[in-house]
C-alpha cells in the first residue's frame, strides 16, 4: 500500500459574515463582577485576577475545605468551573460531562449532561482526553466536545439548543479547548497537530449555531482570512504569505492547531490567540517557515480577518506550540501608557507586544535554562528582525533525520504549556506556572494517513542537568522581561494560576497541592493536598458574602502521560538525581472539585 | 512453533504493497491459529512467542529466534539491534499516547511490556492491523486499526521486537544508548514500504 499524500479536502470556504455584531455587553459586565466567574479565562483580558480580598495574605493560612464534588471521571481535569449567579457549571474530560450545581441549595445537582460520543475519538487525542472548560452567554452553556462538536445547552435545564459540527474526528480533528463568547459569536479552536490537521479558529452565532467565519492557520489568503492590510512586525505580509512558506500542498496537512485560550479587547475590537506546531514533528519533511503555525493572531471577531500576526518560531523544530494564553494589560513603558499583550511561549521566551499593531517590545527567556536560541533579533532594520537565533547544536533540522539531538531546553512541552498565568494590576507582575524540563529529540521520516498519528519524532524528557526540580512558579515583569522571584517545584506546574486583590496568588501542583503564596515575595502561605494531581485552573467567587476558592484535581494531560507514567522514574537513569521520584508515587487518577473558604469567625 | 509466513511482512522489499488486505487476513488467520496451538511453557526464558534467544540475523539486521519469530539482541555493552532501536522510536511516535511511555500502560490501554509476556507475534500483528474494541459499562477502550498506517505497518517487526525486549526486561525504561547501524537492505525496504524515493 503505497502512501500518497492525500489532500484532506477541508476546503470549507471561509464565509465572511456581514458585520451584524450586537455587542455582548451583558457578559462583559458580568465578567467585571468578582462574585462570579463567567468565562473560562475570568475576564476578556485573560488576567485571571480577582478583586476579592476576604481571603488575603494574613488569613489564607486558615483556609479550610468547604465542600467537594466528585466528577466521576478519571483522566486529566484541565480548566475550571464557571460561576454564573447561584449556579456553578463543572465540566469533565471525555466523555465531557457537564454538571450544573446549585450553590444556594447545598450544591445539589440541578442538571447534568453527558453527550454520546464515539469512543474511537479517544485514540486520536494526542495528549489525554482533556477539556479546558465551558463558556456562558445569553442563557446558554457552550461545550466543545472531544469529537469536535460545539454544543449549546440551556443553562437552566441542560437541554441541547443546537449542535455545530466543527471538525471530523476520523481525520484527527478533536476538541479540547474552551470556547469563548465574543459579542454575538462563540469562538472555538481545533486540536489535531499530531494528526496533520489543517487547523482553524471558527466563529458560530450564539443564537443558532450557524457558522459565521472560519480562519485557517495556513493556506490561501481566502482560507486564512488575510487581506492587504494584514501586517506582521509593522509591514503588510502581502499575498500568499502562508502558501509561499510551504512545499507544495503540505499546508493542507500543516497543523497550526488552535487549542489554547482566546483573549478579546472590546475597545480595539480584536481577538487574540495562538497557533500550534506545524505537522509533522520532523522538520526535514516540511521545508520553509510554515506560516502561520506558531503565530500570535489578532483578528476581528466580526469577520475573522487578521489585523496583525507574529510568528514566534518559524519552521519549528521542537514542537513549541504557540497556543499559550495572551494576557492583555495596560501598563506604562518608559513613561508612556501602552496597550500590551504578554505571552509566555512554549519556546521559553516571554513576549510583550503592543496589541494595537503587533509591535514587538520584549522577548526574553523566562527560564534561564532555555538553550535552543540565543535570543530574538530586536534590530528593526535587520533582515532577520523578530526571528529567534537558533543554536546549531540544538537544531533538529540542521542535524537531520535519525540524529538524536541531546540536551535541548525546554522540552517539547515547553517552558510553559496551556496552564494559564495570572496578572495582578496591583503588583504589575505576571505569575507564571512553568515546566523546567529538557529533552532529547530525534526526528525521523513519517508518512501521512488521514486520522492516524503524524508525529515523526521521539523524545526523552528530564530535568536540566544537575537539577532535580522539573518546575518553577515564577513572578515575571513583562515590561522588562525579568524574573522577580522564582519558587522551585518538584514537578512541572501544570495548573492555571489565580491572582487576587488579597495579595495572594494561588496555583496547584502535580502532586495535588493547592498552594497560596504571597504575591510580592512568593512566600508560601498555605498548602492542602487535594485527592489527585492538579492540572486545573484556580477559580474564585463569592456566595452569600463569603469568598471561595475552587480547584479541579485529577492528574493527567500531557504532564500525566509523560511525567505521571514515569519519565521521572528514579530507576530509569535519565540523569535524574536523588530525591527524585515518579509522580505515581504521589498521586493517582480521579476527578474532584475541591472548594475552600475561611472558617466561620 | 513456526510463524514463518510473516517474515518480511513488514518490510516487503520487492514491491511496495506489504499489506494487501486479503494477504493480511490470511496471515492473521494462520498466525492466530498457530498461537492458539501454542501452550505457554513454564521455562525461564519464554514470552508469548517462546524463547526469545536470537539464533539468526538477516541482511536487514533483523534477528530471529529458533522458531523464526523476530527477536531482539542486546550485547554486553548495551548495544541493541537496529530493530529494537527503531521500534523504540516508532512505539513512542505511534503507540505511547495510549499504551504509555516504555510500554508501561495507561488507563486507556494495557501495558504492552506485560501483554507480550503472553501474546504471540501472530496475535500482536493481528491486533495492530485490525484493532480491538473493549466497550462495556465500566470502560470504553478502543484500539484503532493501524492496517493502513505505514508509520506502523512498515515497522511492525520493529515495534514487536522492541516490546519483546521490554517484556523480557532486556531493555529498560530508557532510550537505548547504543544501537547497531541501519543496514542498506533495511533502508531499501523502508523506502519501498514508505513509498519514498531514494
Amino acid at each position: 500500500m503505497r502512501k500518497i499524500l492525500l489532500a484532506t479536502g477541508l476546503g470549507a470556504m471561509a464565509a465572511i459574515a456581514a458585520g451584524s455584531a450586537g455587542a455582548n455587553d451583558e457578559l462583559n459586565r458580568m465578567s467585571q463582577n468578582p462574585a462570579e466567574w463567567v468565562m473560562p479565562t475570568g475576564d476578556y483580558a485573560n488576567q485571571r485576577y480577582s478583586k476579592l480580598k476576604q481571603i488575603n495574605a494574613s488569613n489564607v493560612g486558615k483556609l479550610q475545605v468547604a465542600w467537594t464534588f466528585s466528577t466521576g471521571v478519571l483522566r486529566g481535569h484541565e480548566g475550571g468551573p464557571l460561576i454564573v449567579g447561584n449556579t456553578m457549571y463543572v465540566h469533565t474530560p471525555f466523555p465531557n460531562k457537564v454538571y450544573a450545581l446549585d450553590l444556594a441549595n447545598e450544591n445539589k445537582i440541578i442538571w447534568s449532561y453527558e453527550p454520546k460520543q464515539d469512543p474511537n475519538v479517544i485514540p486520536v487525542m494526542c495528549c489525554d482526553t482533556v477539556n479546558r472548560g465551558l463558556a456562558y452567554a445569553d442563557g446558554k452553556i457552550f461545550l466543545h466536545q472531544a469529537d469536535d462538536k460545539l454544543v449549546a445547552l440551556n443553562s437552566k435545564n441542560g437541554n441541547v439548543e443546537w449542535t455545530a459540527v466543527n471538525g471530523d474526528p476520523s481525520k484527527g480533528q478533536t476538541g479540547t479547548s474552551a470556547p469563548m463568547v465574543v459579542k454575538d459569536k462563540v469562538l472555538v479552536g481545533t486540536s489535531g497537530g499530531e494528526f496533520g490537521v489543517q487547523c482553524s479558529m471558527t466563529a458560530y452565532n450564539i443564537k443558532d449555531g450557524k457558522q459565521a467565519w472560519k480562519a485557517y492557520s495556513e493556506g490561501p489568503d481566502d482560507q486564512i482570512l488575510f487581506d492587504e492590510k494584514t501586517t506582521s512586525l509593522g509591514k503588510p505580509v502581502g499575498k500568499d504569505s502562508s502558501l509561499k512558506t510551504w512545499e507544495g500542498d503540505q499546508w493542507k496537512i500543516g497543523g497550526g492547531c488552535t487549542w489554547g485560550w482566546i483573549a478579546y479587547d472590546p475597545s480595539l475590537n480584536l481577538v487574540y490567540y495562538g497557533s500550534g506546531n506545524p505537522s509533522t514533528w520532523n522538520p526535514k519533511q516540511r521545508p520553509g517557515d510554515n506560516k502561520w503555525s506558531m503565530t500570535i493572531f489578532a483578528r476581528s471577531p466580526d469577520t475573522g480577518v487578521a489585523k496583525w500576526v507574529y510568528q514566534m518560531t518559524p519552521h519549528d523544530e521542537w514542537d513549541y506550540d504557540g497556543v499559550n494564553e495572551m494576557i492583555l494589560t495596560d501598563q506604562s513603558i518608559d513613561g508612556k501608557p501602552r496597550k500590551l499583550l504578554t505571552h509566555f511561549d512554549r519556546n521559553g521566551l516571554g513576549y510583550t507586544l503592543d496589541r494595537t499593531d503587533g509591535e514587538l517590545l520584549v522577548a526574553q527567556k523566562y527560564d534561564p535554562k532555555v538553550n535552543w536560541t540565543t535570543g530574538v533579533d530586536m534590530n528593526k532594520s535587520s533582515p532577520t528582525y523578530g526571528r529567534p537565533k537558533v543554536v546549531a547544536e540544538y537544531s533538529t533540522d540542521q542535524n537531520g533525520e535519525d540524529h538524536n539531538n541531546k540536551g535541548i531546553c525546554p522540552a517539547a512541552l515547553g517552558s510553559k504549556d496551556e496552564q494559564p498565568a495570572a496578572y495582578s494590576p496591583e503588583t504589575q507582575l505576571f505569575y507564571v506556572p512553568t515546566n523546567h524540563v529538557c529533552m532529547d529529540y530525534e526526528p525521523f521520516k513519517v508518512s501521512y494517513t488521514a486520522g492516524q498519528p503524524y508525529v515523526g519524532a521521539t523524545l526523552s524528557m528530564y530535568p536540566p542537568p544537575g537539577e532535580t526540580n522539573m518546575g518553577n512558579f515564577i513572578a515575571w515583569d513583562g515590561k522588562t522581561g525579568k524574573i522577580v522571584w522564582s519558587n522551585k517545584e518538584q514537578f512541572s506546574v501544570w495548573s492555571g494560576a489565580l491572582a487576587t486583590a488579597g495579595n495572594v496568588v494561588f496555583y496547584g501542583t502535580l502532586e495535588g497541592y493547592l498552594k497560596a503564596v504571597d504575591a510580592k515575595t512568593g512566600k508560601e502561605l498555605y498548602k492542602f493536598k487535594t485527592p489527585s494531581g492538579i492540572i486545573g485552573n484556580v477559580t474564585t467567587y463569592e456566595h452569600n458574602g463569603k469568598q471561595y476558592v475552587a480547584i479541579l484535581s485529577g492528574v493527567g494531560g500531557w504532564a500525566g502521560i509523560g511525567l505521571a507514567a514515569g519519565l521521572t522514574d528514579p530507576t530509569a537513569g535519565l540523569g535524574a538525581v536523588g530525591g527524585y521520584a515518579a509522580l505515581s508515587n504521589y498521586t493517582a487518577l480521579g476527578g474532584t472539585l475541591t472548594v475552600f473558604t475561611l472558617p466561620q469567625q | 512453533m513456526a510463524l514463518h509466513p510473516a517474515r518480511g511482512f513488514a518490510h516487503a522489499s520487492d514491491d511496495a504493497t506489504p499489506i494487501a488486505e486479503d494477504k493480511l487476513l490470511r496471515i492473521i488467520c494462520l498466525l492466530t491459529a498457530a498461537a492458539i496451538l501454542f501452550a505457554a511453557g513454564g521455562t525461564a526464558f519464554a514470552d508469548g512467542s517462546g524463547d526469545p534467544a536470537a539464533v539468526k540475523k538477516s541482511d536487514q539486521g533483523e534477528y530471529t529466534d529458533k522458531d523464526g519469530n523476530p527477536t531482539y539482541k542486546v550485547q554486553q555493552d548495551g548495544t541493541v539491534d537496529w530493530y529494537t532501536y527503531s521500534g523504540y522510536r516508532r512505539y513512542h511516535s505511534e503507540c505511547h499516547v495510549c499504551h504509555g511511555p516504555d510500554g508501561m500502560g495507561s488507563s486507556y490501554a494495557p501495558a504492552l511490556k506485560d501483554s507480550l509476556k503472553t501474546m504471540s507475534y501472530g496475535e500482536f500483528i493481528a491486533t495492530v492491523a485490525s484493532g480491538r474494541k473493549n466497550v462495556n459499562t465500566a470502560q470504553e477502550n478502543v484500539m484503532p486499526a493501524f492496517g493502513n498506517n505505514p508509520n506502523v505497518t512498515c515497522y511492525l517487526d520493529d515495534i514487536y521486537v522492541y516490546l519483546r525486549a521490554r517484556a523480557n526486561d532486556a531493555v529498560g525504561r530508557v532510550r537505548p544508548a547504543k544501537h547497531e547501524d541501519k543496514t542498506a537492505a533495511y533502508t531499501k525496504a523502508e523506502d519501498s514500504c514508505m513509498g519514498t524515493k531514494q
